[in-house]
């Protein structure tokens, strides 16, 4: 049985655990300081870095924008070119469709390619209550299922593990599902990459039926396209005879001209590469070559509600490449886990509350788990403005409490506030009280105690302005 | 109301007032390397794989060379010849015993360092240059472009596009590149240039 995120404490409870995981910690610090490096290097050698952004972010937003007859293009595409169109209004329906195929073809296993919308549908978790192992063959994703484990980063989801952890899993796990580990595993990394390849490839060889995600849909031609490194990509869209690509709505391209800015942007602001070793790009079933049998399945699971959100709807320009993760102080610090979703990091702070709509716990406090610095708009390459979809966020939290009987002590606080304000000689009551009180006191009392928890108060200045004016006239 | 229906129903009720661009965004233009294939042998080998730039008349030998000793799988339509297995169909499990593989490229990408194979005469289908561990792809001069855009331009989506950028990686471990997966393990990139003397781009 893997792990699932459901039932996972709101951001400050998980965060609070996560911080005193020193061990995750230096893992997390040493992957993000590594991949911020190459990042930096690899956008440096781009002049027209900004220019770039700019088209890949109109791109994108030139599809959103159509969405629905850009849907239906890629449908036609799709279809003129043999493959079937499945759509799915949510997790439900999408995993149904993929186990409805798999039946059809007697399937007891089928392979995959690392993606992020088969783990936010729970597909693995879906087959597998229906007899049908799913096996991931990227690199990272077999050492999460394999550890019985969650990912915590997009691109890399076992980045909180080291590689003394990764060889303890492979030697102790692979047996029970396939080829062992070989004896005497080190943990010299490309020895647990070989030892990933054998373990792999009997997979690969035997499997009928592969299920893919995409990075991007062409509607012009319905060309789908898969960017990865391993090769277990390739390995998954060639062999078996039966694919299933499970595709987000918001994936969509116009056109095949239009991918040009994408694939400049995306390995350099994922790996910190100029380009991923291997991207795959095929139109519907190719006759003599690769699955005969291809279906498509075009998944909404929330999106049209992102879409909805006129400040949030930028965030389903997001092409997955987690550079908002590797750049930003608080995911450093608590690692992915921490935000209780598929999709950690800056962008789930936003996209996870834009899909599900706010409302609960966990889902709320996400956009909280951010210090607004902005990193993560300067690093997004489709020019994402992850802080200002926050705050907009962080105001539909606040409105969704407006008619609780019992307010939040931020609601308490603001309501006393705007009274104290209201007066001029309220005001200047609560300044002389407040600051003599602040000098006294580093830590606020009562239920206002859990507000300076993780901060100290700031030292208020020996006289208000207000004061000073009085004294002074304004003279100085 | 079918699931198509409902989907695209909710999609024009959130776009309600928008309005789309309806032309395609261009794409600002990308690197213009004075010495091209000089690049594209830079960014190749950056990737740990080997490229050589070889006259036309030696391509042989250096697909020779490369080889050292194994036999390889050759494609239907390859322009240069080696002597080697035949693609009959083999299955995948057939492939897995097959060393090595010689291909053609649709064209290369030397701000990237990439081949991109479309799976012409010559190139194979998908599996060919994926399941062997050895990977020789022979490119002619005149294929290399300088940007992606370029390429973009002049690819046909119609084909099935595998676009390789040194041997098959990996970073899931301490983000560290370790070379070597489940693609072939080592690539052997061999640049053709016309022989001073022909006017034929092959010799």
């Amino acid at each position: 049985m893997t792990a699932t995120f459901v039932g996972m404490p709101a951001f400050p409870t998980a965060a609070r655990e996560k911080l005193a995981d020193s061990q995750l910690r230096g893992n997390l610090a040493r992957a993000t300081g590594t991949i911020r490096a190459k990042r930096a290097a690899a956008v440096a050698e781009v002049p027209e870095w900004e220019s770039l952004r700019l088209a890949g972010a109109a791109v994108k937003d030139r599809a959103l924008h159509d969405l629905d007859r850009q849907l239906v293009r890629l449908e036609a595409s799709l279809t003129a070119r043999g493959a079937t169109v499945h759509w799915a209004r949510d997790a439900a329906d999408a995993n149904a469709i993929v186990v409805d195929v798999a039946r059809a073809h007697d399937a007891d296993e089928v392979v995959k390619v690392k993606s992020m919308v088969t783990q936010e549908i729970g597909l693995n978790e879906a087959l597998e209550a229906e007899g049908i192992a799913a096996w991931e063959t990227d690199l990272a994703e077999l050492i999460v299922q394999l550890g019985d484990d969650l990912p915590s980063h997009i691109l890399v989801p076992a980045i909180h593990r080291n590689r003394a952890e990764i060889r303890e899993i492979f030697d102790r796990r692979m047996a029970d599902v396939g080829r062992p580990a070989p004896d005497g595993l080190t943990d010299d990394p490309a020895a647990l990459a070989e030892a990933a390849r054998e373990h792999l490839r009997e997979k690969f060889l035997r499997s009928t039926m592969a299920v893919s995600g995409a990075n991007f849909a062409v509607a012009e031609t319905g060309t789908l396209v898969v960017v990865e490194s391993e090769g277990n990509g390739r390995m998954c869209l060639t062999l078996p005879k039966v694919l299933v690509s499970v595709v987000g709505i918001e994936k969509v391209v116009p056109t095949w001209a239009e991918l040009d800015p994408l694939l400049r942007l995306l390995p350099r602001s994922s790996t910190g590469e100029r380009m991923n070793p291997y991207t795959s790009m095929w139109t519907g079933v190719i006759p003599g070559d690769g699955p005969q049998e291809v279906h498509v399945v075009l998944l909404d699971n929330g999106r049209t509600r992102a879409l909805a959100d006129e400040v949030g709807r930028q965030a389903l320009r997001c092409i997955r490449c987690s550079a908002c993760l590797n750049v930003c102080p608080v995911y450093e610090r608590t690692g992915g886990h921490a935000y209780g979703s598929v999709y950690p990091g800056p962008i789930g702070a936003i996209l996870n509350p834009l899909l599900r709509g706010t409302g609960d716990a966990q889902t709320d406090s996400l956009p909280y788990a951010s210090t607004l610095c902005g990193a993560c708009f300067e690093a997004c390459p489709v020019r994402i403005d992850i802080p200002s979809v926050l705050v907009d966020l962080r105001a539909q939290v606040v409105d969704g409490h407006r008619g609780d009987a019992v307010p939040k002590p931020e609601a308490a606080a603001m309501s006393a506030v705007s009274w104290v304000f209201g007066r001029p000689r309220r005001l200047a009551a609560a300044e002389r009280v407040s600051g003599l009180a602040t000098r006294l006191a580093r830590r606020l009392p009562g239920p206002a105690a859990a507000w300076t928890d993780a901060r100290d108060l700031p030292t208020p200045p020996r006289e208000s302005f207000r004061a000073w004016w009085r004294r002074t006239g304004g003279g100085g | 109301m079918s699931a198509r229906e409902e989907i695209l129903g909710r999609v024009r009720r959130a776009l309600d007032g928008v309005t789309a661009d309806p032309t395609p965004v261009p794409a600002p233009s990308g690197a213009r390397p004075e010495d091209l294939i000089g690049h594209f042998v830079e960014r190749v080998t950056d990737y740990r794989a080997t490229a050589i730039v070889v006259a036309a008349d030696q391509v042989p030998a250096a697909i020779e060379t490369a080889l050292a000793g194994r036999t390889p799988i050759v494609p239907a339509g390859l322009a240069w010849p080696v002597g080697g297995i035949s693609d009959t169909g083999q299955s995948a499990a057939e492939l897995d015993a097959v060393e090595a593989v010689v291909t053609g490229a649709a064209l290369g990408i030397a701000e990237t360092g990439t081949l991109v194979l479309d799976h012409g005469p010559g190139q194979g289908r998908r599996a060919l240059s994926l399941v062997p561990d050895v990977h020789i792809c022979v490119v002619r001069a005149d294929q290399v472009v300088a940007d992606v855009s370029d390429a973009i331009a002049l690819l046909d989506p119609d084909r099935p596009q595998t676009w390789i950028s040194g041997p098959s990686a990996t970073s899931d471990i301490e983000l560290d590149r370790v070379e070597g997966v489940h693609g072939p393990r080592q690539l052997h990139v061999i640049v053709v240039v016309p022989c001073p003397e022909s006017d034929n781009p092959l010799l």
